[in-house]
Formats: C-alpha cells, structure tokens, sequence
C-alpha cells in the first residue's frame, strides 16, 4: 500500500469506530485534525474552570455568613479540581502541562469569555452559579458521550460534581428575591448583566461556526450551538419565572409548542470581549501570569525535595 | 526532564469505593512524590466519599497492552467456549448445578 492509500484506510477505520460509538483512546491512530481540535478544546475548556476561580474568589472574603462561604470555597475548589481533570485529559494527547500554560499566557489560548465579566455584587455569586454554571452544565452533560474516551470520563466526573453549583446559585437568586427591595434590585441587576454572555457561552449560531462541522461528524461535539443554547434558553425561563426574575430580553416571546425564541443576540460584543477587550480580561490573565510566577519557587522546591528521596 | 517541566511526575490514581471492593482507576495527577500523590489523589479525586482507599503508582511503571493489537493479543481465548458453565449440558430435572 502507498502511503496515501494507506492513510485513507486509517480515516476510515477511525470513522467506522466514530460511527460505532467506539470510544478513541490516548494512544489510538487518530486524524492530526482530530487531535488538534481536541487539543484546543479540552485545553480552552480546562483554562475556563482555573480562570473561572478569579470572579468567585472576588468575593470569598465578603460572603455573607460563614455558610455561604465554606458553600463557596468548596465550589472554588470543585472548579479547580474540574480544570485539573482536563488538563490531564488533554495531556494524554502529547502536550505538557507546562505548554498549556504558556500558550494561555501568551494569548494563544483561549478560554471563556464569560469570565471576563466583573463580578460586581453578591448577586452575582446567584447568577454565575444558576446561569453560567447553568449553561455549562447543558453542555458538559452532551460531552460525557465525546468520542475522546479520556475527555469523556472526566466530563463524568465533572457533570457528577457540577449540579450542587448551579442548585447553590439559585438558592442565592431565591433568598435575595426574598429579601428586601434593595436585594431583589441587585438580582435582577446581576441577571441583567448576565444573561446574554450566558447566551453567548455556547458559541455563534450553527451557520457561522465553522469548526462545527468536523467536530459534529468526529462525535467531538454532539449537538449544535444552537440547539443547546435552546435547551438552556427553555429551562431556566421557568425558573425565573418562579422567583419573579424578568429576562431582559424585550423580543422574547413563547411559542405555540411552549418553547421560547429569545430576541438577537449582539455578536460584536462576543467578538470584541473574546478578541481581548471585555472588562476584565487583562486583570483576569495578569492575576493568572502572577499567581504562576509567583509558585515558581514552589514548585523548584518540590522538585529539589524529590530527587533527595 | 526539561527545566521548564517542573509540574513533578504523572501518576495513576485507583480508588476502592469501599472495603473488599476492587480498586477502579478514576483518573491521574501530578506530583513531586510519593505522600503529595496521595494527598492530592484524595483531594483531587475523594472530595465526596468516593472511597475508602486509594492506590496511586507512576504512570510510567504501567504496563499496558496496545489497543490497535487487541484482536490478536486476545485471540487464544477465542475458542476455548467451554471455559463457560454453558457449554456443559445436564440431564433434564436435575437441580442446584
């Protein structure tokens, strides 16, 4: 067999075992495109949970009572517990830790943009868990079945982990819209800031993303952007309903079937916060460049300490 | 190992969910040596009473089979059916067997 021929067996092995729902592993053949997409994303998806520890940390020191702060510590640790996970699982694929981190330092990584946003009352501690936690757990729970086994078992885990985080949001979203009108103001403040970065977490509309079409046919991604922003659009409307929460978004309307259309979404702000300038991106890469700098020692240390054993 | 590669070694991390149970792999981690492995798998993979023990060991010392072999690596086991009870067939009525 030519070398060519021979590829084009491998691709189409590694479709057949795709289409059988036969899980790829580490050190199975896999497409240099597979391995890159899922490099990229599993890699993006480990940086979101590690950065995604910056705007809750903001207010460990400022929760309200001594539960709501172990509540809070304890998902903070979650989130870096979820972002080692995947940075293991992404490592499988022949890259080192040590890479990521400085592919994310020096802008070449992404991670998402949701964690650009201040968090800027105790409110926002409600939302982030109901909404952006919310919105992660729709698409985390279609990535337990990814083709990448390693990547798979650690949305598991994950998914196993995350609903407590998303239950303590709301809890936080119903005791402040049953508190005093000043309490109620900053929840629906926070939803107001909220809600369309939410939205904007499961990427652009399905026609204008164009690495959705390889991922959707490698079993990468399992459903399009579109219909799990819908999924999500249809759960949590109820939700703020029950608590009085208004969705602002003034073109909402509820179709015949009961399912919600939601208004349209501003891509130039989504583009313009993911191509670095939304309110907190350099603080939140700054805060991470530091932190890293600052363990250097540490982690020398540790390393003199191993090879004297 | 590289300067710049100072995250420690990659270890396997197995838990037993309780005792007499079998040890499951959960996943792995980095450490810079052995008591770090085991306090990081208990607080990377045990925050919610997954288990009761917990084995880790360097991924490098693992041994494993190659998946693209598997067919051939496992092939004498293919036709031995009456390493199975139901190969054998007993005499009608009789019980407890």
């Amino acid at each position: 067999m030519t070398e060519t021929n021979e590829n084009v067996q491998k691709l189409k092995d590694f479709q057949a075992k795709i289409d059988a729902e036969i899980k790829i592993e580490a050190k199975d053949w896999m497409p240099e495109a597979y391995r890159k997409h899922l490099i990229r994303q599993i890699s993006q998806h480990a940086h979101s949970e590690i950065i995604g520890m910056q705007p809750e940390g903001n207010w460990l020191t400022r929760a309200p009572s001594l539960r709501s702060k172990k509540i809070l510590l304890a998902k903070i640790q979650d989130e870096a517990g979820h972002g080692l996970y995947l940075y293991s699982a992404a490592e499988s694929l022949g890259v080192t830790r040590d890479q990521f981190i400085e592919w994310l330092h020096q802008g070449k990584a992404k991670y998402s943009s949701i964690f650009n946003y201040p968090t800027l009352n105790w409110a926002d501690m409600g939302a982030v868990g109901w909404l952006v936690d919310g919105a992660a757990i729709i698409n985390q729970v279609t990535l337990t079945r990814t083709s990448y086994g390693p990547y798979a078992r650690a949305m598991v885990r994950i998914c196993k982990e995350e609903s407590f985080h998303q239950r303590q949001g709301y809890e936080i979203m119903v005791a402040m819209m049953n508190g005093t009108k000043d309490q109620q103001e900053m929840a629906q403040d926070a939803v107001n800031r909220m809600w369309w970065p939410s939205l904007m977490m499961f990427g652009p509309h399905d026609a204008d993303s164009p690495r959705s079409g390889n991922a959707l046919k490698w079993k990468i991604k399992r459903e399009s952007n579109d219909s799990l922003r819908n999924k999500f659009i249809n759960k949590t409307i109820p939700q703020a309903e029950a608590i009085g929460i208004t969705i602002p978004d003034p073109d909402l309307v509820k179709l015949d079937d009961g399912t919600y259309k939601s208004g349209d979404i501003d891509w130039t702000e989504f583009y313009d916060v993911i191509s670095g300038n939304g309110p907190c991106n350099k603080q939140r890469l700054r805060h991470h460049i530091e932190a890293h700098n600052e363990g250097q020692w540490v982690r020398e240390a540790a390393m003199a300490y191993n090879r004297k054993n | 190992m590289d300067i710049k590669d100072n995250q420690g070694e990659l270890y396997e991390v197995f838990i037993q969910r309780k005792p007499g149970a079998d040890y499951k792999h959960a996943g792995n981690l980095h450490a810079y040596d052995k008591k770090l492995a085991l306090e990081n798998a208990r607080d990377l993979y045990t925050r919610r009473n997954e288990g009761t023990a917990i084995w880790v060991v360097q991924s490098k010392h693992i041994i494993a089979s190659q998946t693209s072999d598997s067919e051939s690596f496992f092939d004498p086991a293919d036709d031995k059916i009456y390493r199975h009870p139901t190969f054998y067939i007993m005499p009608e009525g009789v019980k407890n067997i």
